[in-house]
């Protein structure tokens, strides 16, 4: 530390002892309990933790912008020396966008969806006089371009709808910046974008707010984002500050247990799948790849599927309308019994197009799915629900709350399959049956009764894993199965589904968009895009020497940390 | 310009069908128009000789298509009742109800809208409380009690308001017809007398048939500002530190009105229901009240036109709605 340096720096944004509690039926909740934290100019900070750990609710605080059951029941927020916690609403308003500013998780949400993105802007610049009438056209068009939005003269005029979903986020990014604030909050800035995109819009963040000298916390759920971008992170758990301490220091020395849990559970290069559980839990059975020479059980070859193009010109010339667009474009790949095949791509590359042509729910255009011997592409979905193979495929999907009837206990979501496609043998030991499969899946079996609504995330992942293996299916596909769930929990359903796999025998085609997550499952991937297959081999040899360009692109955009 | 053409084209077959279906409902009903106009105490010769007169005794496809016929060539036919042609009969009598219904959609927009994002902003607050009444009161009152108790109240009790016998009472004169709107022809012509007493003898009317509409577009309009205002969108504007009338006019309320549009074409057609009531309790001398007395003297063509008028304004109205949604949504636009 230098001499001049001896003055004490003040925080620009100062939080300390902030609780934040949140009116319920069952009397007042704390959502943020005592939370403490300095931000200095210049500085990035990342705070981290599951859902339900308070780190937006701390940020919304900040902001002030609580909804009508939250309040800062206690603490101080003092930003450049202002006292936020009981400023006049007015006071906040020429705050928020013009000092501090905010970008939101699921971009094209944020944007108001009838306005053009140039006039968002405007609006922005307007309300804090940082352009007027006559330039503000221009300064708007600028704020475009300085986020990279290309043609950002034509893009100007575009609603969001008509923009790509990394293309909203830029927009976001730009609204954020418009007036130049001084502090900018991310809240899970990259979540639903796919990895490449994550990346670019990352360091276009980092690029920009560096160049105007800006503060940015960040929040997030992703440790090895946080760690990769910011110089200081702090680690939440129910509301409550637990670690706080230097990137480079949390990576390689984590104090705290749970920190230690979080860097555990999230996948990263080196780490196996048991590597993901905590410290002495009880390891599953040793991962074993399936023979070489196992017959194989799922068979596609050149399968196709095109729909027609929007309709964009008038009916009476639909005739000579553009090719269709096929969305699965001729691809080929097996899966053998027992084995699992991870199929990776981005958004739009039709991964689940294949998965959903897999479960015979559309119709393939061209090619042949043949399962277990059989074509099973020329059996017509509606047709499919009564096929006996019906039940050797099963899907897990990606949602675990929306994919669950709300007015089905766990007991009868698990039940459905059997009910539906089991015959009449099957149904006199239903409720035994449930409670195996809930014993298979580690859900107690005290909680069949339930509605998803009082299960958690990770139960009602498990009560969807149950369903699907209901039926011993020769083949489960799982559509990003922990896409929605915490690293931690996610951990744990991953190993679940290979201690299944190893008990019972099935194939599964994983389909996520994160290598690093199919790498720890699968034996082989596949990656794919634009409706074609670019690569497929064993997974470590595609992790470590890939082929094709697109496969280290996806490889390299994971956030790295230090 | 094409959309709208393309629209009417694919209204066509839903005109087509309405014809067919007025006409073989009107033909099924029981009672015999023929010895209706003949008189109780007509004999056989001279209502058969009234049958042929009116060719109800040729087979139905023949008078289907003999109706079709005249109606391409726009004539709707003559009314027994009346005597005169049903399309001259409609178009002096549908500027009345047409008067009547859009003053009545116009009245109930111009309050309910307001208050149900009043009641949405400020939830919990009088005007939530206040729009929460005038809902439940709206749909609970039938509008032929809602016209009886504003006369007995605003013309009995009161002496408010003017006897409820038309539009305008017997000793004025309507305003020179441009439009057929006594308001707005009044308007026109700078008559402020007629005005005034045309709007005397409109506020009645246009109050019951208002409060019955009222109660759908308020509900609408509070619920799909509440929908809006929590969006995350509404959340971006609010951290950009956009005033709260910015946020609530420039960014909710355009989207909110998107689902109120299309709830405005439903309250018209229970409106075009309404009024055949409203029309017979204040003596308004609009199409709702003809096409009552003609449907119980058995008359079939000024039924037939009526349903057909109606058919057509319903088409028209809807287009109209779908057109002002493309002009907000510029989703809807690109579906177009």
């Amino acid at each position: 530390m230098s001499i001049t340096d001896t003055t004490p720096r003040v925080p620009l944004l100062d939080l300390r002892d902030l609780t934040v509690e949140f009116a319920t039926r069952a009397g007042p909740v704390q959502a943020v309990r005592r939370v403490s934290l300095q931000m200095m100019k210049g500085e990035t900070v990342g705070i981290v933790g599951e859902s339900g750990s308070g780190k937006s609710v701390t940020s919304y605080a900040v902001m002030r912008i609580l909804d009508r059951a939250g309040r800062i029941a206690e603490g101080s927020i003092v930003f450049s020396g202002m006292p936020l916690q009981a400023a006049p609403e007015t006071a906040m308003r020429d705050l928020r966008g013009r000092e501090i500013s905010m970008i939101f998780q699921n971009p094209r949400a944020a944007l108001n969806p009838i306005r053009t993105v140039g006039r968002q802007i405007e609006d922005v610049m307007l309300r804090h006089g940082q352009a007027t009438r006559q330039t503000a056209r221009a300064r708007a068009v600028e704020m475009l371009e300085q986020v990279r939005i290309v043609r950002a003269a034509e893009r100007y005029h575009a609603y969001p709808f008509e923009l790509s979903g990394g293309m909203c986020q830029r927009i976001v990014i730009a609204l954020a910046l418009a007036c130049r604030p001084q502090l900018l909050i991310a809240d899970e800035p990259t979540t639903g974008l796919d990895v490449t995109t994550q990346k670019t819009v990352m360091e276009l963040v980092t690029e920009l707010t560096r160049v105007r000298g800006m503060s940015t916390l960040l929040i997030t759920h992703d440790l090895g984002l946080a760690a990769a971008y910011c110089d200081r992170v702090v680690v939440m758990q129910r509301g409550q500050v637990v670690e706080d301490a230097a990137s480079g220091t949390i990576f390689r020395a984590p104090a705290h247990p749970y920190t230690r849990r979080l860097l555990r559970a999230t996948p990263r290069p080196g780490a196996g799948l048991r590597d993901l559980l905590p410290e002495g839990a009880p390891a599953g059975e040793p991962v074993q790849a399936p023979p070489p020479d196992a017959p194989p059980l799922l068979e596609v070859t050149r399968l196709v599927k095109a729909y027609p193009r929007p309709l964009t010109a008038s009916w009476w010339k639909r005739g000579a309308a553009e090719p269709p667009v096929r969305a699965v474009d001729g691809i080929s790949f097996a899966i053998r019994r027992g084995e699992s095949v991870g199929l990776v791509g981005e958004s739009g590359c039709g991964k689940s197009t294949t998965s959903t042509m897999l479960m015979r729910l559309i119709d393939r255009t061209e090619g042949s799915i043949r399962f277990d011997g059989q074509e099973i592409g020329d059996i017509p979905p509606r047709a499919f629900t009564r096929s006996p193979l019906r039940a050797r495929i099963q899907m897990v999907f990606q949602d675990p709350s929306d994919s669950l009837n709300p007015r089905y206990t766990a007991e009868r979501a698990i039940a459905d399959p059997i009910l539906r496609l089991g015959g009449r043998a099957a149904r006199a030991g239903l409720r035994a049956r449930c409670e195996e499969l809930a014993g298979l899946v580690g859900l107690p079996v005290e909680l069949l009764g339930r509605l998803p609504h009082q299960l958690s995330g990770g139960q009602k992942a498990r009560v969807g894993i149950a369903r699907a293996i209901a039926l011993n299916p020769d083949l489960v596909i799982l559509d990003e199965p922990t896409a929605a769930l915490d690293v931690s929990v996610q951990a744990v359903v991953l190993n679940l589904l290979q201690d299944l796999k190893a008990r019972l025998g099935m194939s599964y085609l994983f389909v996520s968009h994160d290598l690093h997550v199919v790498r720890l499952l699968c034996d082989r991937v596949i990656v794919m895009r634009s409706g074609r297959i670019v690569e497929q081999g064993l997974t470590a040899e595609v992790m470590q020497h890939p082929r094709h360009d697109y496969t280290r692109e996806l490889l390299a955009a994971a956030p790295e940390p230090p | 310009m094409r959309t709208v053409l393309l629209r009417l084209l694919g209204a066509l077959p839903a005109l087509a069908g309405v014809i067919l279906v007025t006409f073989l409902l009107t033909r099924v009903l029981p009672g015999d128009t023929a010895s209706y106009f003949a008189g109780p105490a007509a004999s056989a010769e001279s209502i058969a000789q009234i049958r042929a007169e009116l060719g109800l005794d040729r087979p139905l496809p023949e008078q289907f298509f003999r109706y079709v016929a005249a109606l391409a060539r726009g004539d709707l036919g003559m009314s027994l009742t009346t005597g005169q042609p049903v399309l001259a009969d409609l178009t002096a009598r549908l500027p009345a109800s047409v008067e009547l219904t859009l003053a009545a959609l116009l009245v109930a927009m111009g309050i309910a809208i307001p208050l149900g994002i009043l009641a949405a902003v400020k939830q919990g607050s009088w005007a939530d409380h206040l729009c929460r009444i005038v809902v439940t009161a709206g749909v609970s009152l039938p509008v032929f009690f809602t016209g009886l108790l504003l006369v007995y109240v605003f013309y009995f009790i009161l002496g408010w308001s003017p006897a409820p016998l038309g539009r305008l009472d017997a000793f004025a004169s309507a305003p020179p017809t441009v439009t057929g709107l006594y308001l707005v022809d009044s308007l026109l012509a700078s008559d402020i007398e007629t005005f005034r007493a045309a709007a005397a003898q409109m506020a009645l009317p246009v109050a019951t048939l208002g409060l019955f509409a009222l109660a759908p577009i308020a509900r609408i309009s509070r619920g799909s500002m509440l929908a809006v205002l929590s969006a995350d969108f509404v959340r971006t504007a609010r951290a950009s530190g956009l005033s709260p009338r910015h946020v609530i006019l420039t960014y909710a309320f355009r989207n909110a009105m998107l689902p109120v549009l299309t709830t405005l074409g439903m309250v018209f057609s229970f409106l075009l229901g309404a009024n055949v009531l409203v029309e017979k309790v204040f003596a308004w001398p609009g199409v709702g009240s003809y096409a009552v007395e003609a449907l119980i003297a058995s008359d079939f063509a000024p039924v037939q036109g009526f349903v057909l008028t109606m058919a057509i304004l319903y088409v028209l109205l809807n287009l109209g709605i779908d057109l002002l949604y493309g002009l907000i949504d510029p989703r809807a636009r690109m579906g177009a």
